[in-house]
């Protein structure tokens, strides 16, 4: 048996990683856990924290047979420490340090480097559960809250393993860095979260489905990365924190299809044609297209942010010193250290989008984007099957990545969709076509009822082709208290 | 050269219609100074301002900045520097610029940048002005060092914002523009946790930086806008400076530029490049002593002594930049001495006025400015020239001081006299605190003593030479050869090794916390600029930026 695939659930924390002979460690979570369960009570789901939820809970790091289904209330949820297991004679794949074996502690002089890198992508995964933990109270199925919580409890497991390592490789500064990331707060004025993506409000299901879609899958291409990484603790907890995360894209991908799919057939059932007779088919009760495209310029745009700037020396000295990678670094071809390649990037040059040749090790995070939008745009040409299927005249589009940035070049002008340069006053008069205005969001929240029924699904959207563990339609995913 | 007139030498004449970088927003006699680059206004191509970073260009209008608020506003108490972005206070000085820019270039522009840092702490300190600093972003190397220039600093704690000096770890060279020495001598931290501190790149933020004394104050971000307005208007209400008097205007200063030459009102240049020299020569005022002070307040700008110090500062600038070939300054003095007197009694008479009180203290930044000028200094005081009480000065802060004996053959002018006056006993210390006059006589304090008595009397040659304040006097046989021998021979060393020397002998006696930022800024800081660790083509400096690690020679010197 390779090291690291025995999981010990005798402790408190179930793990892989010998906790049980690791005291100063094991003391240091701990000690950190009961600030970690207030946190839950405190900032986690809204209500439901009695309610027995059909959870899977990762068991092992077989890939054949990691987790188990059953009935568990969320705050009992085993969180636990689990890492991918060791491959044995694993090199670093790329930088400086290239062919030489994987460092299993830290190097000193990458300590803080490294230490950031844990510290923003930890910070992320309590973030996303503040940001959806009123959802619950408008669930529009069992179905749909059970996901919901599924992916909040992994996101808090998520924050588990980032901790470990904190706790593990780096000390003092470590124990200290795992306590701020229970004190920040999505939103909040005074303790901010540290992406700005992660301080949005995710007012609403279609919101959320949206996030889970874009925004769990800018998570995943960062994991991804990490799991390049030379040091391997990080890579062997990416890489198993990946298998989780496929299904939060799914929630996403899928809840969208499935709403476009209630709007269609609505539509079709009506005689509606002009997906753009809004009225029309908001007195239907369901969701309109223009508001769908909306809603994903909105969560489109606020993504590309966190890939951060679009000439980037963290990012170049991040690969170089071989602790974060390239999407899928281990299949590409190249020299993986990049001295002498160069990358094109959209660049903002004096108010104009142009393209220019830049250093590869530069322009990274503009390639990761670049994977990461590949993506997405799949994602969204299934959904257009949909509305195609339903034969209304409708395509969803990526809008232009020029487009509502906040972060990076294109912070400092106003562009539409399309990529054409808006002046403030047009922008400020066109705006609310291009993102949900307060009346998009008040028609929404408008809709968003609970639907608590076992089988039953809100007016809005339709039920899924198949149950979660392939369970019946009426199956009573969460059995409410 | 064309030095003075070259098309592309640098003008620090600005003013706010023209600024790029910053704005200046006035509430509640209170100056906020906000700092907002743009990042395509650098002053040359090849860089990018980014993140509030800053070149020269920066720094030109913060100077203008500084000075303006405290001639043009005396209502102000008080003067809030903080960032006009959201996510970031400053960066620092900009790397490209600095990997980019020719070894000359940095030392001036750190000088340079340490001087206006210099007389933003001496307006908090002498003007009634306080600095204070709202650091509302992540304040990285030179941008902690400006907000070190603050009497107080306010940290925003949002659990991200905070301040450090990672030019070790990330660039192999130093936070020496201030940076390392006000951390130990002006806010006194700990030498260990300095140690720490500056070898953390990303700093320290919140509670600890209070506690590390780096930061004054650690303020949550819904408190941040209300405390920061408090702390300004509190520090604005324990300044002097009159609240309803109206502030004089620092007009555009004219100069006309001819081939070799540069002429000011009171003030001109003229270069010979081919021996390395410039002479530079001040003259007294036209216009009569104003008979008031109200007349006085009302010449505004025009008024002499504040003229001829803004085309000082102006000239001592133009010629560091722009002339580096130059390595010779020969200065001179023409008019009536009397005249100098009488201004200088005027300021004294009415130093307590917010205005007079502000034109000495200019004067006094000018010639502290002329003192860690790396020019060889040559005062010529001859028939004709006015070297009394402040423009004698000028001979004590030159390196060596020649007098003419006695008169020429066919002109009838008197002979040179040298004047000593109350001006010279205090009122213009040096950066080491001490008189010019002080620290010549560091080792003979009866000199010092003999000279004070002498105040007032014209001294010719002899008793000039007689009493240690010229180093040399000579008549008219041997005048022409002795001088010109002796400019030939200067022009003829080292310049290195003449900028080394002179820096080491000006500054006698006690250190300060500001001879001791210029003396490592000198030693330290471009000791290792020219380095290969740091400016080497595999050097931090070089490699900034690329992603790829400097190759240390790991040897120690
Ligand atoms: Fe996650
Ligand atoms: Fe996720």
């Amino acid at each position: 048996m390779p090291e690291g695939m025995h999981v010990d659930y005798d402790g408190l924390i179930p793990n892989n990683v010998g906790l049980a002979q690791d005291l100063r460690v094991r003391k240091a979570l701990e000690t950190w856990h009961p600030g970690y369960i207030d946190w839950w009570k405190e900032m986690g789901p809204v209500g439901f924290q009695e309610s027995l939820v059909y959870l899977r809970t990762a068991i092992g790091v077989d890939p054949t047979g990691w987790a188990v289904f059953d009935y568990v209330k969320m705050p009992e949820y085993k969180w636990g420490i689990l890492l991918a297991p060791k491959v044995e004679g694993r090199k670093i794949p790329f930088g400086r340090h290239k062919g030489e074996p994987a460092w299993q502690e830290v190097p000193g002089e990458y300590r803080a480097m490294l230490r950031r890198l844990i510290v923003v992508q930890g910070d992320t995964e309590p973030a996303s559960v503040e940001q959806q933990r009123h959802l619950g109270a408008t669930a529009p199925s069992l179905y749909d809250l059970r996901n919901l919580f599924q992916v909040n409890v992994e996101e808090g497991r998520h924050l588990w393993q980032m901790v470990y390592l904190l706790q593990k490789y780096f000390g003092a500064d470590g124990r200290e860095e795992a306590e701020a990331l229970l004190e920040r707060r999505s939103g909040d004025a005074d303790r901010p979260r540290i992406l700005g993506a992660f301080n949005e409000a995710t007012p609403d299901w279609l919101s959320f489905f949206m996030f889970t879609f874009f925004t769990d899958r800018d998570g995943k291409m960062q994991l991804e990365a990490l799991a390049q990484s030379g040091f391997d603790p990080l890579s062997r907890s990416c890489r198993f924190m990946l298998t989780e995360e496929a299904h939060h894209m799914f929630v996403g991908a899928t809840g969208v299809q499935r709403i476009l799919q209630r709007t269609v057939s609505a539509m079709n059932e009506a005689g509606i044609e002009d997906p753009y007779d809004v009225e029309a088919v908001r007195r239907l009760g369901v969701i309109d297209l223009p508001v769908i495209q909306k809603k994903l310029n909105l969560h489109f745009s606020l993504t590309l942010d966190l890939f951060g700037n679009e000439i980037s020396t963290n990012a170049a000295n991040a690969f170089e010193a071989g602790l974060k990678g390239r999407y899928r670094e281990d299949k590409l071809t190249d020299d993986h250290q990049l001295h002498n390649a160069t990358y094109p990037v959209l660049r903002c040059v004096s108010g104009r989008i142009v393209e220019e040749q830049v250093p590869a090790l530069s322009a990274l995070n503009m390639r990761l984007r670049d994977d990461y939008v590949r993506e997405v745009e799949a994602g969204v040409a299934r959904w257009n099957q949909v509305i195609a299927k339903g034969n209304i005249n409708f395509k969803l589009k990526l809008p232009h990545v020029a487009f509502n940035r906040a972060i990076g070049e294109f912070s400092t002008i106003h562009v539409d969709p399309d990529g054409n340069i808006l002046d403030d006053a047009a922008w400020a008069a066109r705006k609310s076509e291009f993102l949900p205005s307060s009346d998009d969001g008040a028609y929404i929240a408008d809709l968003m009822k609970p639907m608590f029924e076992r089988g039953r699904y809100a007016g809005w959207i339709a039920p899924p082709r198949v149950g979660i563990d392939n369970k019946p339609g009426d199956f009573e995913y969460v059995r409410i208290v | 050269m064309d030095a003075v007139a070259a098309p592309q030498a640098i003008d620090f004449r600005t003013e706010p219609a023209r600024y790029k970088h910053w704005r200046i927003e006035l509430r509640d006699n209170v100056a906020y100074l906000i700092m907002d680059v743009d990042p395509n206004g650098g002053l040359v191509p090849g860089y990018e301002l980014k993140l509030n970073s800053y070149d020269l260009a920066v720094d030109i209008e913060l100077h203008d900045a500084v000075q303006r608020l405290r001639f043009e506003h005396p209502e102000v108490g008080a003067v809030v520097l903080q960032s006009g972005k959201d996510n970031v206070f400053s960066a620092g000085a900009n790397i490209r610029m600095l990997g980019q820019s020719s070894h000359g270039h940095k030392v001036n522009f750190c000088k340079f940048t340490n001087e206006t840092r210099l007389a933003i702490e001496d307006a908090t300190e002498n003007s009634g002005q306080t600095y204070l600093c709202a650091v509302n972003g992540p304040a990285a190397g030179g941008g902690y060092e400006l907000a070190l220039t603050a009497a107080h600093i306010m940290l925003i704690d949002d659990r991200r914002s905070s301040v450090s000096l990672p030019e070790t770890p990330l660039l192999a060279v130093l936070p020496g523009t201030g940076g390392l020495t006000r951390l130990t001598d002006k806010r006194r931290v700990r030498r260990d946790l300095a140690d720490v501190f500056c070898t953390t790149e990303e700093g320290v933020r919140g509670k600890k930086a209070v506690a590390w004394r780096l930061v004054d104050e650690a303020i949550p971000p819904s408190a941040w806008a209300e405390t920061v307005a408090k702390r300004a208007r509190e520090a604005a209400a324990r300044s002097d400076r009159p609240r309803d008097e109206k502030g004089i205007t620092l007009t555009r200063l004219e100069r006309r530029e001819e081939p070799h030459q540069l002429h000011y009102r009171y003030l001109s240049v003229v270069c010979e490049p081919e021996k390395h020299r410039a002479t530079i020569t001040l003259r007294t005022p036209t216009e009569a002593l104003p008979a008031s002070l109200e007349e006085a307040v009302a010449r505004g700008d025009r008024f002499w002594p504040l003229a001829l110090a803004r085309e000082f500062d102006d000239a001592i600038l133009h010629l560091r930049f722009n002339a580096p070939e130059l390595g010779l300054w020969v200065l001179r003095t023409e008019g009536d001495p009397a005249a100098v007197l009488a201004h200088d009694a005027f300021l004294e008479a009415h130093k307590s006025h917010w205005l007079m009180r502000e034109i000495r203290l200019f004067l006094k930044r000018v010639l502290k400015r002329l003192d860690v000028t790396s020019r060889s200094l040559i005062a010529l005081i001859e028939p004709g020239s006015c070297f009394a009480g402040s423009l004698a000065e000028l001979a004590f802060a030159a390196d060596r001081s020649v007098m003419f004996a006695g008169q020429r053959a066919g002109d009838n002018r008197s002979p040179a006299t040298l004047t000593l006056g109350p001006a010279n006993f205090g009122c213009y210390p040096m950066g080491n605190g001490l008189t010019r006059l002080a620290t010549r006589f560091y080792g003979e304090p009866e000199s010092l003593t003999r000279a004070e008595a002498a105040i007032g009397q014209a001294l010719e040659a002899d008793a000039a030479s007689e009493l240690g304040l010229v180093t040399f006097a000579f008549d008219e046989a041997d005048w022409d050869d002795e001088i010109r021998i002796m400019l030939e021979e200067r022009a003829s060393f080292s310049p290195d090794a003449l900028t080394g020397m002179e820096a080491n002998l000006r500054f006698a006696g006690p250190e300060t916390m500001e001879t001791r930022i210029f003396g490592r800024l000198t030693a330290w800081q471009n000791w290792i600029f020219q380095r290969p660790n740091a400016a080497g083509a595999e050097g931090a400096l070089g490699r900034y930026g690329s992603g790829i690690k400097p190759d240390f020679d790991y040897n120690r010197v």
